[in-house]
């Protein structure tokens, strides 16, 4: 017995996993009756299972690559999975964040009906089973396959509650887009095998492909995976689909979903193409800095937390694409020790992501629980009624507004650090306007900054804008312990860079065959040269305490610890009421008078004699208008041409088919 | 070590005891400049000491988040001070934090400074808070470009090594950071709130950004909040001591430079806050929607220092 267990590779410990996830999926629903084995029994094993997958994830990293085949699906067309770093990487990264939000998900599922419930509980873990699946394929076959399963089963998810129509246009957006991406995907590996007709990956690795094709695999890839992670102007499902899913799957699709494309992106480009051209990285970098920067100004003027959130994710995402460009820019320059500290960053940033994103999408499941809405302008002064989930917010929001000490911060001063090394690029003209590029990714997070500011103000300070909150409750301990481990995540991540780097390394040395440097200690990060740039979060935050804690001790000690209780003062203006505080729309004003050229504001303003004066207004994607309507448009007027060809006749078809024949006929004969 | 470690105290101690002196030298010099009587050079002093004695007044509905964050602002402050090299170079702490982290620093006292503003749920403290995140959006990143000129130029985000290696070269000619000097101006006066931004002694609702946010505040809190400003103001310009006339920092080690570099610094400071006073004379406060084209500005004029930088100095 010990034998076996030893002799198997961690490739088969992650495909038992995978089982056990699927396993755990359609045992749910012989549950349907019961709803508290349901939450209390299938999830936790659920949480369990997650904990197995990042615990493979580390072995993985550490162990050398390792296959496997399994005799499933079509005769003569197995699964070829393989496990090396790169995918090792993205199996914890899914792991740690899955367990958390799993841990959640048994206090947030509680009060639904035990029927629909355990549908969801299939979905959620044919989910992660397909997420995980997607990380280890090793063929095109078996990628698909995992890659629709992951599709189909969010798109279940996301359409949880089918009954409210804004939920079943949302989850059509997304099916719709989810395809056209999985589309690109095939013809990407149809080029990638290059007409022999042998789709695993081993294979391609070794297909020689001239410059053309390669550039059309990574233009398709770069779109069908673009689709997935929700680039700039694929994104437009992102803040349909996120809102309208349940919390913990939002949590779940934002941290790691997305992740999912990065991971294929990063397969595609490096491990299964084998020439890389410098261009294919000028043009990641400026879609991913013009991701970053819309999603987030964008993400200033929502006024409806999910949906806010969800722009947040594509900032982010366009922030991993940036640091994706500048990777394949030094790499095809030849600076492999530089490709391998955007790479580091890059990955760094995506685990990152997946905690405090989690984090946040969590704990906005929490506040609609608690207040029943999802409009910011309705709620405030959580904080003093919901202390535990306000605080780990604190931790996420500080933590994805890139402030120091925590995590967020690390992977943004990597970043900034590679851009600070473009000068050395070789090519003219790069290297010059490179740098310029970073002024983006720093106001992108400096407007990142504001975004969560308005997200916390306006949700967890200030005095409630409606009655009924002060009747809110407080998350369960399942939540609270979910939110615990999703913010633990962030802090360590945070003060831990060095340690995070050395688990990073196996990845960066499978891609650019380097190793990234540090030249300081465990405490202090310095990826290029201590002389050049160093940062030690764990003696930031000591100095940072300590100070705190003798500033404290002296004030109370010289002086005194009074204190009074009064009435706000607010300039002395008598009337105050919780209305004259910025709403959530009022908060985001000044970006929308700033960069109103990007979206199309509608506003319903009542005439002065309105009995009950009603005031509408909403700021919406000027892209949609643009692009996809047009789009839109145009299908629908070629299927209406098509539709010309159906008359409903019998003989019409019949002649159709007949003509076909003969057409047929003729082209085969000839 | 230790004496590194004991020259680090010393350091940070003397910004914090001097900040309110160099505010009350850049009050007194504004003074003049209007034709006012003076206030002597020690009134924020005074002020700090009166406000410490004071019974704190706090609104009922405040969150424990609203008597942290005085305490979280002024340690950040001390922290920045600490960081950057204002009598000596090189000290232990300095690897820990590189100017990117600096501004990082920056942003963790601001975002504690709106959430804090935030908390009671007033009127103007939600105003503030806003216009505050609406200008650091733009003041944050110009200032970190700012740092890029320097680092270009130093190969280095490590404050020691940026003035190390400015200090020597006296006879080079950066115009890059000609530029760079003007857009850290125009930063310094959004973050500092000062004239053109914002006005430190208004209280009048139209205009004011930071008095808004610090509205609810009393006694020690408000003291903190002070003195914090004060070193923030005091940090910012041995900045921009050290980033555009470096010299005179003791370099690393050297004991005997610490009387001269003290007295250097002084001089330069004074001199400092008489340019500041002066510039904030001659300038008028600018409307809240012209504040993002001042800074916009800022951030323009760093980034064409950039592109000067690879034009003429590479």
């Amino acid at each position: 017995m010990t034998n076996l267990l030893t002799s198997l590779d961690p490739v088969d410990w992650a495909w038992a996993g995978i089982l056990y996830w699927l396993g755990l999926g359609f045992a749910a629903l012989f549950l349907q009756r019961s709803r508290s084995l349901l939450t209390n029994l299938v999830f936790p094993l659920g949480a369990l299972g997650a904990l197995f997958i990042a615990g493979v994830g580390v072995a993985g990293l550490l162990a050398p690559v390792s296959t496997s085949v399994l005799p499933i699906g079509l005769p003569d067309l197995p699964f070829h999975l393989r496990l090396d770093a790169l995918s090792a990487f993205f199996l914890l990264l899914l792991g740690g964040a899955a367990f958390g939000v799993t841990v959640y998900a048994i206090g947030y599922f509680r009060h639904m009906e035990a029927g629909p419930l355990a549908v969801l509980t299939l979905w959620y873990h044919l989910f992660l089973a397909g997420m995980a699946g997607v990380m280890l394929a090793d063929d095109a076959y078996a990628f698909m396959v995992c890659w629709e399963v992951m599709a189909l089963s969010s798109y279940f998810l996301v359409t949880t509650d089918h009954d409210i129509p804004d939920i079943r246009s949302a989850g059509f957006l997304y099916l719709l887009i989810a395809h056209v991406g999985a589309v690109s995907l095939l013809l990407c590996f149809g080029v990638l095998q290059g007409g022999h007709g042998n789709y695993t990956f081993g294979y391609m690795r070794g297909a020689a492909l001239t410059p053309f094709w390669a550039s059309a695999a990574y233009l398709l890839a770069l779109f069908g995976f673009g689709a997935k992670a929700g680039l700039v102007p694929m994104h437009v499902w992102l803040p349909e689909a996120h809102p309208a899913a349940p919390s913990p799957v939002s949590a779940l699709m934002s941290g790691v979903m997305l992740k999912t494309a990065i991971y294929g992106l990063l397969r595609v480009t490096f491990d299964l193409l084998n020439i890389q051209l410098a261009w294919w990285g000028a043009l990641a970098l400026a879609l991913g800095l013009v991701t970053a920067l819309y999603g987030v100004i964008f993400a200033a003027v929502q006024s409806d937390m999910k949906r806010l959130l969800a722009w947040s994710s594509i900032e982010n995402i366009g922030i991993i694409l940036a640091a994706f460009g500048l990777t394949l820019i030094f790499y095809t320059d030849g600076k492999g020790a530089l490709a391998a500290l955007t790479l580091t960053a890059l990955l760094y940033h995506s685990i990152n992501h997946a905690f405090f994103k989690g984090l946040l999408f969590v704990s906005t499941g929490t506040v609609l629980h608690a207040t029943g809405t999802r409009l910011m302008g309705q709620m405030g002064g959580l904080i003093r009624i919901m202390p535990w989930t306000a605080w780990l917010t604190l931790i996420g929001v500080l933590a994805i507004a890139g402030i120091p000490p925590l995590n967020g911060f690390v992977s943004e001063w990597l970043l900034l650090q590679a851009f600070l090394l473009t000068p050395g690029l070789t090519q003219p003209y790069l290297n010059m306007v490179i740098p310029v590029a970073a002024a983006a990714v720093a106001m992108a997070a400096a407007l990142a900054a504001y975004v969560m500011v308005k997200f916390f103000g306006v949700i967890f300070l200030g005095q409630p804008r409606d009655p009924a909150l002060l009747h809110a409750h407080e998350a369960s301990w399942p939540q609270r312990l979910g939110m615990v481990w999703l913010a633990a995540g962030c802090v360590l991540l945070g003060l831990f860079p060095t340690q995070v780097i050395t688990w990073i390394a196996p990845v960066v040395r499978l891609i650019t065959n380097q190793r990234l440097v540090n030249d300081g200690n465990w405490l202090l990060l310095a990826p290029v040269s201590a002389e050049r740039a160093s940062y030690a979060p764990l003696i930031f935050l000591v100095v940072v305490l300590v100070v705190l804690l003798l500033t404290f001790i002296w004030v109370r000690r010289t002086y005194h610890g009074r204190l009074r209780r009064s009435d706000p003062w607010d300039c002395g203006y008598p009337e105050q009421d919780a209305r004259m505080q910025d709403s959530a729309q009022g908060f985001g004003q000044p970006i929308r008078h700033i960069f109103v050229s990007f979206m199309r504001v509608e506003r319903e303003t009542p005439d002065p004699f309105d009995r009950q004066p009603q005031y509408h207004g909403a700021t919406l994607d000027k892209l949609w208008f643009v692009l996809y309507e047009p789009i839109a448009r145009l299908t629908n007027w070629l299927s209406a041409q098509a539709g010309r060809l159906q008359h409903g006749h019998i003989q019409w078809y019949l002649t159709y088919s007949f003509m076909t024949l003969i057409f047929l006929l003729v082209f085969v004969t000839r | 070590m230790t004496t590194g470690i004991l020259l680090q105290i010393v350091q940070t101690l003397i910004a914090i005891s001097l900040a309110p002196l160099f505010m009350g030298w850049v009050n007194q010099c504004r003074a003049w400049l209007q034709g006012r009587s003076a206030p002597p050079v020690t009134q924020p002093y005074r002020t700090l000491k009166k406000l410490f004695n004071k019974d704190a007044v706090v609104a009922r509905n405040a969150s424990p988040l609203f008597r942290f964050a005085p305490y979280l602002i002024f340690a950040c402050m001390a922290l920045a001070a600490g960081i950057v090299p204002t009598i000596a170079n090189d000290l232990p702490f300095s690897p820990a934090a590189d100017v990117i982290a600096l501004v990082g620093i920056f942003a963790l006292a601001r975002a504690f400074q709106a959430l804090a503003a935030m908390d009671i749920g007033t009127a103007f403290g939600t105003l503030g808070a806003r216009r505050e995140m609406l200008v650091s959006f733009l003041a944050e990143p110009a200032l970190l470009m700012v740092f890029f000129n320097a680092s270009f130029i130093s190969h280095s985000t490590q404050l020691p090594v940026i003035v190390a290696a400015l200090a020597h070269r006296e006879f080079a000619i950066y115009p890059s950071m000609a530029f760079a000097a003007v857009a850290f101006w125009m930063v310094s006066t959004a973050e500092n709130a000062r004239i053109p931004v914002d006005n430190p002694t208004t209280h009048l609702e139209l205009t004011m950004i930071h008095e808004a946010m610090i509205l609810e505040y009393s006694a020690r809190h408000l003291a903190l909040i002070e003195w914090a400003v004060a070193l923030k103001l005091f940090t910012y310009s041995a900045l921009g001591i050290a980033l555009f006339i470096p010299w005179g920092i003791a370099p690393r080690g050297d004991l005997t430079a610490l009387p001269l570099a003290i007295l250097v610094l002084v001089v330069k400071l004074a001199a400092g806050g008489a340019l500041l006073s002066l510039l904030e004379a001659i300038s008028a406060k600018l409307r809240l929607f012209r504040a993002p084209e001042f800074l916009g500005t800022a951030f323009l004029l760093a980034v064409l220092g950039m592109l000067i930088h690879f034009l003429l100095e590479v």
